[in-house]
């Protein structure tokens, strides 16, 4: 194994590990603030990639269709929030879970609607689609890159917004002690609408951004979905740190098992071993990392501070 | 008081006289047709669907001449709500064929359910090995092909060029391994490495990274629905495309070519069917496809619009007599209609004896991709189980 392969698949974790913080950054805020389990962030995922391949098409300009794609899946999460999930903060857990799960499935059947089942076209425009050479002489898809730059650039923001604005300062006062902040005086169902708005912008960013190299169908969103709830039980929930921690380990965990496991096991175990267990290893092998992170611990790597 | 009960009594003669044509004008055969209409797998079903109700079109809306109900089911890719729709077909609907099924699990368990209830089962498209051997029934038909011949068809086109170092990727599930055996079935050349990834798997990055590193000649995947329109774009995002040929096996077809566009240029495929095909039926078939819906049909949907013309001969053959299931199986085996894949013959397990061919995806002079015959590459194969067929007729 050589280190250019090495370098290269390393790059190829963080960069699936950027898209799942995307996912879970949004996730996770919604969990922590407003101690909400909203299965339908998958949805507001493929509405970010429908909205955005929409309007890419109708303006002819993938910055305008990017711009209108993360600010309708903004509008799309708000009126979501004061329409169908404001009335579900004081009911429990399951009521939650029953109700976002019907959202999928109302999502998934208007897509269909719009748009029809199969599979749209989006592409990576012109001017992103070329490669960088890598130091090592091999090339990578610029595309991926620039991914990898835009969710890093996305962490740095958050973690401004959240610890040194007003806003963060809000955000958090909210999610430690809900009735103090609104007797201060502020308006909290209103933040609670913004921090919904936001979260799904950051999952439509993920589903604009993922549109391009996966498959933009109805139900797109269900197939991240689970490795985003893995990464903010990994993290910690709550924790956007822990969510930015938790998907760099699962997408690097992830990546490097696919690449290297089947070769790995073929040398320590047998080749016949390496056959037959790799790839099955390799599709468990985040599952099995949250498993020995709720043993040993169980509150995850980054536990949210202000308990939410 | 004697004229009066005479004339009342040619009357009810007269009347039932004149009632007899109606009663038969109004039996009906009434068809159940299983697919997938829900979730991301429902765009084939879709697909199915529309080919059928161009195939009764082409009719006239009558099947042998009897007035036709097509009773649509969604299986929901689960076999047992494929045998809960199957059932309901059947007995709430008193249906007299069962077609469809996409994949070869709801298949496996369907056609004992049609078949137990002395209906016939006309498969458009799954094809499950142990149908096509050993588990073999008079009353289960199929219009497309064993699994095993399509892949068969692109490991042989692999060995006659001549093409050594390849690369394989298949999902680890039973009908991965089963597609990578049919190619090593013809294909003798060195591999690799053999690649079995997540079903269902979004990213293949990792993959392509690693396929670079070990620099085969030549790589065959097969990926089927979503995942292939992920792959194909991942494929060319990398560069790949163009420098190192991909050879497919149910990746590239009608439907992923309008999600790719472009990435799907130059790839090859194996198909007993192809839009292009020249017969004067598929000439027919793709136009007013193309005319009715405004794209072109796709395999499963050539596969379905033959299960239909298959039934319409049979029924034809026996005078719309549904009673007479043995004088239906008599004339189905014969294939006696205008296939658009040509004139063909059933083997004796009842799957069909045919050409297959190899097809690349290439640009149109008119800007579209579309798929387009390269080559023969079987001629009138036979798949390879149907010596486990213990039928006999």
């Amino acid at each position: 194994m050589s280190f250019a392969l090495l370098f290269e698949q390393l790059l190829n974790g963080l960069q699936y590990g950027v898209m799942l913080f995307l996912m879970a950054a949004g996730l996770t805020l919604v969990f922590g603030i407003m101690n909400f389990i909203n299965l339908a962030h998958g949805s507001l995922y493929m509405v970010g990639a429908y909205l955005t391949v929409a309007a890419t098409q109708w303006t002819g300009s993938y910055l305008a269709g990017v711009a209108l794609g993360l600010s309708g899946t903004l509008v799309v999460g708000m009126i979501v929030e004061v329409i169908a999930l404001r009335a579900l903060y004081e009911r429990d857990h399951l009521d939650q879970v029953l109700a976002t799960f019907g959202l999928i499935l109302f999502f998934n059947e208007l897509v269909a609607i719009l748009w029809g089942r199969a599979a749209l076209f989006a592409s990576v425009p012109s001017w992103l689609s070329g490669h960088i050479e890598l130091f090592t002489g091999s090339s990578y898809p610029l595309y991926r890159a620039v991914i990898i730059g835009v969710g890093l650039a996305v962490a740095v923001v958050l973690w401004y917004v959240v610890t040194r604005t007003r806003l963060g300062m809000l955000i958090r006062a909210g999610a430690s002690n809900r009735t103090m902040v609104a007797a201060l005086g502020v308006n909290i169902r209103l933040l609670y609408t913004v921090v919904f708005g936001f979260g799904a912008a950051l999952a439509g960013l993920a589903g604009l951004l993922a549109g391009p190299i996966y498959n933009v169908q109805p139900g797109m969103g269900e197939l991240i979905l689970i490795q985003v709830f893995v990464v903010i039980v990994i993290g910690g929930i709550g924790s956007i740190r822990g969510a930015l921690a938790g998907a760099i380990v699962v997408g690097l965990v992830d990546t490097m098992g696919r690449a290297f496991l089947k070769p790995l096991l073929g040398h320590v175990i047998s080749p016949t071993a390496g056959e037959a267990a790799g790839p099955a290893l390799a599709s468990m092998l985040i599952y099995l990392l949250m498993a020995v992170v709720l043993a040993l611990r169980p509150e995850g790597l980054f536990p949210a501070k202000s308990g939410g | 008081m004697r004229t009066p009960i005479r004339i009342l009594a040619a009357a009810v003669a007269a009347g039932s006289l004149a009632f007899a044509p109606l009663a038969s004008a109004q039996q009906k055969i009434k068809i159940g047709f299983i697919t997938t209409l829900s979730g991301p797998q429902g765009v084939i079903g879709g697909y199915m669907r529309d080919s059928v109700e161009l195939a009764l079109d082409h009719l006239g809306r009558k099947i042998g001449g009897l007035d036709v109900e097509v009773i649509y089911g969604d299986d929901q890719v689960k076999p047992d709500v494929g045998v809960q729709v199957a059932e309901e077909m059947l007995k709430k609907h008193q249906v007299d064929f069962v077609s469809g099924i996409i994949w070869s699990n709801v298949m496996m368990a369907v056609v004992p359910v049609v078949t137990g209830a002395g209906k016939i089962m006309v498969g458009t498209n799954a094809g499950a090995s142990p149908l096509a051997g050993s588990q073999c029934h008079e009353r289960y038909f199929s219009t497309s092909w064993n699994n095993d011949q399509t892949p068969e068809a692109m490991g042989k086109y692999l060995q006659d060029t001549g093409i050594n170092d390849l690369y394989i990727i298949s999902p680890n599930y039973q009908a991965g391994r089963d597609m990578v055996v049919g190619l090593k079935r013809y294909y003798k050349g060195r591999i690799v490495e053999e690649i079995y990834t997540k079903l269902g798997q979004q990213d293949y990055q990792a993959e392509l990274t690693q396929l670079r590193s070990k620099n085969p000649k030549a790589v065959w995947v097969f990926l089927p629905g979503g995942m292939g329109i992920q792959f194909l774009k991942q494929y060319d995002q990398a560069g790949l495309r163009g420098k190192l040929p991909l050879y497919t096996s149910f990746t590239v077809d009608e439907i992923s070519i309008p999600a790719v566009k472009d990435a799907a240029l130059g790839i090859y495929e194996t198909r007993f069917w192809s839009p292009d095909l020249n017969t004067p039926a598929n000439r027919r078939y793709v136009t007013d496809y193309k005319k009715k819906y405004g794209h072109l049909p796709v395999f499963y949907g050539a596969q379905s619009y033959e299960g239909i013309m298959l039934i319409d001969s049979a029924v034809r053959a026996v005078k719309g007599n549904l009673k007479d299931t043995q004088g239906l199986i008599a004339a189905m085996r014969k294939a006696n209609y205008d296939s658009i894949r040509g004139p063909y013959a059933f083997n004796v397990n009842h799957h069909p004896i045919q050409n297959f061919y190899l097809l690349r995806a290439e640009k149109t002079p008119a800007g579209a991709i579309e798929m387009k015959i390269q080559k023969t590459v079987f001629e009138k194969y036979k798949d390879s189980y149907y010596q486990d067929c213990k039928m006999k007729w």
